[in-house]
């Protein structure tokens, strides 16, 4: 297996890391792609929950003749990372890891990924693309406000942007005001950190009495949680930046499987590293291309913990159009979902994030709610509940109707669904300690 | 000369409407009059109470969502055509009415009504200036029992 060395940017192409890997030739690169995954059947073997299911089913390298056989090979789920837990589906011995990272934990207990030394600097290869795909350069400065820890962004970042050979600022998460002071002190161009955190971080300057556009950050890239482009236009706009989406996730590497470039137009999924399929949840069939579906992510290069098919739960679209900026690989959309909370609402995929950014554009915050989905005769029906508050209320009874309308427009906009929008009373709909559930479904959709 | 009126927002279904006049009634409030206004899932309970302030701060407290709305009480002629005189005025000066709903006392031969106008300065001059009696808050306190 051969791994192109990476180079330098050189000046005729300022925004490709690796020109020979990400603008390669598609049948080229797929060849590559086919060496790598009957390599990855081959390593994976000596991981014994991949191992069973590969005698189970009769799979060894020689069944992987093209691209489409990994049809052929099992899933991985969650669920079967729990199941081996803490480090069941190593493919090498303990002693060759250089480094553990784990999952926030926040669906379940946490998971552990492992690392050899190749791993990371593959990981930090990746993290370099999609850093100078957005106009890092050697002589820039980066701000990291990510958590360095067990959460992959950190430290994934921290060694891509010391791989381009730019300085970086391990500023870590929080004491927003200290990030504040730090880069008016040293300037960096750059902020790595959570979209959300961005906002925070321009909140907290005109809470001092700064103008968050004077602040000397050029771009940002964010990731580590999903957002929309309301969100990025209002990042843009209130740091006067650029703002670049990545995406990655720990099962996988961490951040790196993907990026985006100056286009701002859907992420390069780094295909030389993975095997991305965009699948119907419920049928695991290929979606027509386009069409939003599961990400199911195969590493084709990772040493220590391969992962065949790996079910992200991630709703995104993938294209296949090339892009202005030079790069073959194909394109992912932001993430726009979640598989484990996706409703199909009249043959609608709707997701709970849609509901959130509607009630965002009519209400400017979001209120408490909860989406009720029923079937009373032959047809769906949907119920958005929305907990009322002063800034919403008002004695008017024209006015009351006009938000609900309003309300019921903008669901409609976004997520292309007809919904009643019930008011309720504040505190009226149930809290949850942690991640709230948004969604009651009182159909019976079972067969 | 405008009265502090006190809107809650309610949902539709048996027992809503008990529970805020029994804490504002647990504070020895007296409701001078009210009016509901309902659609078939919520409601907009409007309040006119001596106390304003004591009662908005018992209903935020217990959790309800409270608005406080500038109104204008006028009394009319009770008799046929009194209340269509007045809207008369209204309209003729170009004021939009949002609203309006009947005090539940009456004053000699005179009936009292409640506004909510979009301009309520601008509502009482006219209503002034065309010799209507529009009722301050002391006074109507004044003869409430």
């Amino acid at each position: 297996m051969s791994i192109p060395d990476s180079q330098p940017p050189s000046s005729t192409a300022p925004t490709l890391w690796n020109p020979a890997a990400e603008t390669m030739p598609r049948a080229e690169r797929a060849a590559l792609q086919l060496e790598r995954l009957r390599g990855l059947v081959t390593r994976a073997a000596r991981v014994p929950f991949y191992r069973d299911q590969f005698a189970h089913h009769e799979i060894g390298p020689h069944s992987i003749r093209s691209l489409d056989d990994i049809r052929r090979l099992p899933f991985t789920t969650k669920s079967d990372m729990r199941r081996h837990h803490p480090l069941g589906l190593l493919a090498v011995p303990r002693k060759e890891l250089a480094r553990i990272h784990g999952s926030s934990g926040t669906t379940g207990t946490p998971t552990f990924v492992g690392y050899t030394a190749r791993d990371l600097d593959i990981w930090s290869e990746l993290c370099a693309r999609f850093l100078v795909a957005g106009g890092l350069r050697p002589e820039h400065t980066v701000q990291v406000a990510f958590g360095y820890g067990l959460f992959t962004g950190g430290f994934g970042l921290h060694y891509g942007i010391e791989k381009v050979g730019a300085t970086v600022i391990p500023a870590a998460a929080g004491n927003t005001r200290r990030q504040i002071d730090i880069m008016r002190n040293l300037a960096p161009e750059v902020l790595i950190c959570t979209p959300s955190y961005a906002l925070t971080i321009a909140d907290t300057a005109r809470d001092l009495g700064i103008d968050p556009r004077t602040l000397p950050i050029r771009y940002a890239h964010l990731g580590g949680e999903p957002w929309t482009e309301d969100m990025r236009r209002e990042i843009e706009e209130q740091l006067d930046i650029a703002a670049f989406n990545n995406y990655g996730l720990s099962e996988i590497i961490g951040p790196g499987v993907s990026g985006e470039c100056q286009a701002h137009d859907g992420m390069h999924i780094q295909e030389d590293h993975f095997l991305v399929e965009c699948l119907d949840p419920e049928t695991l069939e290929p979606v027509p291309e386009g069409e939003p579906g599961e990400l199911v992510i195969t590493n084709l290069t990772r040493e220590a913990m391969p992962m065949i098919r790996y079910r992200t739960r991630d709703i995104a679209r993938i294209y296949r159009e090339p892009c202005t900026c030079g790069r073959t690989s194909i394109r992912m959309s932001r993430v726009t979902g979640r598989t484990d909370d996706m409703l199909i609402i009249r043959g609608v995929n709707v997701f709970p994030s849609q509901i959130e950014e509607a009630l965002l554009r009519v209400e400017g915050t979001t209120p408490h709610y909860l989406i009720e989905v029923s079937r009373p005769g032959t047809l769906d029906e949907v119920h958005v509940k929305v907990e009322i508050h002063p800034e919403i209320f008002s004695d008017r009874m024209d006015r009351m109707q006009a938000l609900c309308e309003r309300i019921s427009r903008e669901i409609h906009t976004v997520a292309g669904i007809r919904a009643h929008v019930d008011l309720v009373e504040p505190r009226s709909i149930e809290r949850f300690v942690g991640k709230a559930k948004r969604v009651l479904d009182k159909r019976n959709l079972k067969d | 000369m405008k009265l502090q009126q006190l809107s809650l927002f309610l949902e539709n279904r048996p027992g809503r409407l008990e529970a805020p006049l029994t804490a504002i009634a647990n504070e020895d409030i007296n409701i001078l009059t009210l009016s509901l206004a309902d659609t078939a899932q919520f409601g907009i309970l409007r309040l006119i109470v001596k106390e304003w302030e004591t009662a908005k701060r018992v209903l935020e407290q217990a959790g309800w969502v409270v608005n406080l709305t500038e109104v204008v009480a006028v009394d009319v002629l009770d008799r046929p055509g009194g209340l269509a005189a007045a809207l008369k005025i209204l309209e003729d000066a170009g004021l939009n009415v949002e609203y309006m709903y009947a005090f539940s006392l009456r004053r000699g031969d005179k009936a009292i009504l409640i506004f909510r106008f979009e301009d309520p300065d601008r509502a009482i001059e006219v209503l002034l200036d065309k010799q209507l009696h529009v009722v301050s808050a002391e006074e109507l306190m004044s003869f409430v029992p």
